[in-house]
């Protein structure tokens, strides 16, 4: 107690005056705006694009989900196809995506040696970052004709007796698409999937090892438990990605809408019909494109809550 | 001293890239007894304990140079496998390490990958036996592991270590995360433990050393006159008794007082 400053200051409990005191409210309400903002405009642009679908939606009753015939010349829009092609061009891409992704990750963070983690992890990002109509020309221009159509063909004279394979085989199809898409979503998954495999506790993986555990039995016994949820949470964004991908996927996904067993047949998705059609589309052709929209949002929520659920009974369990 | 020894180190160095960490170790460890590794921070003794088992493998640019000696065997020879050594060799380390899986999944873990072909019930059951925890956890065998409470989960990975079936365990201040209660058990277990298996323990805690071993290993940290690089020699190597009330180097004697360190 002796050197209490009670000559300076009268009461120890003055609060403090000025900015320094504001600063916390001010930047509660800020951020709390910022974040009431997101929720506004998304439900704005659910109601706006629902309202400006639902005549188009209405008149074709549930043909419009059920029907494959899309014909805006007679006022046909069944958009079946399209949600087919969606779906399976994503599958496709999440088939060949995920073992590669998981495959870069777990090389990066469990074998490569450190000098060759960084700059490959850099440059795995960089292609995150490369615009997708650049992917989408890349895939027609050199892909194309140097891998999917020799690729395509191949399968469907090798395997053409698996429905899935049937011929005749084509690049400019699903199976085109959904490996340009593939493509696309390696980075993505892979990158969230390092960052999840290098949070894997060191403990845990020398308690492997001294347990007697190879490398493989260390990344399967410790490291991939650990790292499930994060990792099934990477795939669902990649999914979300590709599910919404739309130019790369116009160019090589061969815009005709049919559902086919085979994915070496051409088709269409949601976006790149909407990408095709949108800016020559009147009336009726443009509130259908629009309820088009409006179907893959949904879809893209239901993948995205499906995905959080599993999550957390992961996390859980 | 009619027994051949788990363990004989002769001229043991290792270095991290171009930094010495440890040298001129040589040293014989006896079946079945503990051995305490003492000395203060940075003496390289969680290096020492880590070339019994090969972990310091794992850490890029290490070299060890020197031998180990397991029943007779170099364990650093070329055509020994380190997963082979560590299937031997048990480590328990500093702070409890189970898995994220149940107390049965965690003992029987090791046991599983080693190709363990007997009953694993029995197995986990007599394990966590060994590691006096059987009762405390009998009920509740399929909760998950890090429910347990800290001094328990250092059981559990003892008795992970011990379901492998090593014959040294090697403990890397097992205890120094734990409150006193937790401790005591600890102790009182490697006392039990000793009797099948040959214990190797780094400790920071000098009445731990002399409360649960049988022989010491003083490390100390030597510096070049320029004073740029640092490395832990072995000052002296004797029963526990001695080293705590008659050792041979100064050193000992100052750290063990408490002068330094």
């Amino acid at each position: 107690m002796t050197n209490a400053p009670t000559d300076t200051v009268a009461s120890p409990l003055v609060p403090r005056k000025g900015f320094s005191r504001m600063a916390d409210p001010v930047f509660a309400a800020l951020t709390g705006a910022a974040g009431i903002l997101v929720l506004i405009i998304l439900g704005y642009m659910v109601v706006v694009t629902t309202l400006t679908a639902w005549p188009a939606m209405q008149s074709q009753g549930w043909s419009f989900i059920f029907s494959t015939t899309w014909d805006p010349s007679r006022g046909q829009y069944g958009i079946l196809a399209f949600v087919y092609g969606t779906v399976l061009t994503s599958l496709i891409a999440l088939v060949i995506a995920v073992p590669f992704s998981l495959g870069i990750a777990l090389f990066l963070t469990e074998i490569a040696p450190g000098w060759i983690r960084g700059p490959v992890a850099y440059m795995v990002d960089l292609l995150a970052a490369v615009p997708s109509v650049v992917y989408g020309l890349w895939g027609v221009f050199v892909l194309l004709p140097g891998l999917l159509q020799p690729l395509a063909v191949w399968l469907s004279r090798t395997l053409g007796w698996i429905p899935i394979f049937a011929g005749p085989g084509s690049g400019l199809s699903f199976f085109g698409a959904g490996v340009v898409l593939a493509i696309m979503i390696i980075p993505i998954i892979s990158s969230l999937s390092r960052e999840v495999l290098r949070a894997v506790p060191s403990d845990e993986k020398n308690a492997a090892f001294a347990l007697g555990a190879t490398r493989w039995e260390m990344i399967t016994g410790a490291v991939l438990p650990r790292a499930k949820a994060g990792i099934i949470g990477a795939v669902m964004l990649g999914l979300g990605r590709a599910l919404g991908e739309t130019i790369a996927v116009a160019l090589l996904v061969g815009s005709r809408e049919q559902i086919t067993a085979s994915i070496l047949k051409p088709g269409y998705t949601m976006a790149s019909i909407i990408a095709n059609q949108f800016t020559e589309a009147t009336g009726d052709h443009i509130r259908a494109l629009v309820g088009v929209g409006v179907v893959l949002f949904i879809i893209t929520i239901v993948v995205n809550v499906a995905a959080r659920a599993l999550v957390w009974r992961m996390v859980e369990a | 001293m009619s027994e051949e020894p788990a363990f004989r180190v002769r001229d043991l160095a290792v270095s991290y890239g171009s930094q010495v960490a440890l040298k001129d170790v040589t040293l014989d460890i006896e079946p079945r007894k503990i051995i305490a590794i003492i000395g203060p921070s940075g003496c390289g003794k969680s290096t020492l304990i880590r070339c019994f088992n090969r972990m310091n493998d794992l850490i890029p640019g290490t070299r060890v140079q020197g031998q180990v000696l397991y029943h007779g065997q170099d364990i650093y020879a070329n055509d020994v496998d380190p997963v082979t050594v560590r299937r031997n060799v048990g480590m328990v380390f500093q702070r409890p390490n189970p898995f994220p899986k149940s107390i049965k999944e965690n003992v029987a873990y090791g046991a599983r990958i080693n190709g363990y072909k007997g009953n694993i019930d029995e197995l986990v059951e007599r394990s966590l036996r060994g590691a006096a925890l059987w009762d405390e956890v009998k009920d509740n065998l399929n909760r998950s592991a890090l429910a347990l409470s800290g001094g328990q989960q250092q059981r559990l990975c003892i008795a992970r270590a011990i379901a492998v079936q090593p014959d040294t365990i090697l403990m890397d201040e097992p205890a120094s995360a734990l409150d006193p209660v937790a401790t005591s058990k600890i102790e009182d277990l490697m006392q039990e433990l000793k009797e099948r298996y040959t214990i190797i323990i780094v400790t920071h805690n000098m009445q731990q050393a002399a409360r649960v071993s049988d022989k010491a290993a003083f490390l100390y940290t030597e510096v070049n006159e320029a004073g740029t690089a640092r490395w832990g020699v072995l000052v002296e190597y004797d029963d526990t008794s001695r080293i705590f009330t008659n050792p041979r180097d100064k050193r000992t004697d100052d750290y063990i007082s408490g002068r330094f360190g």
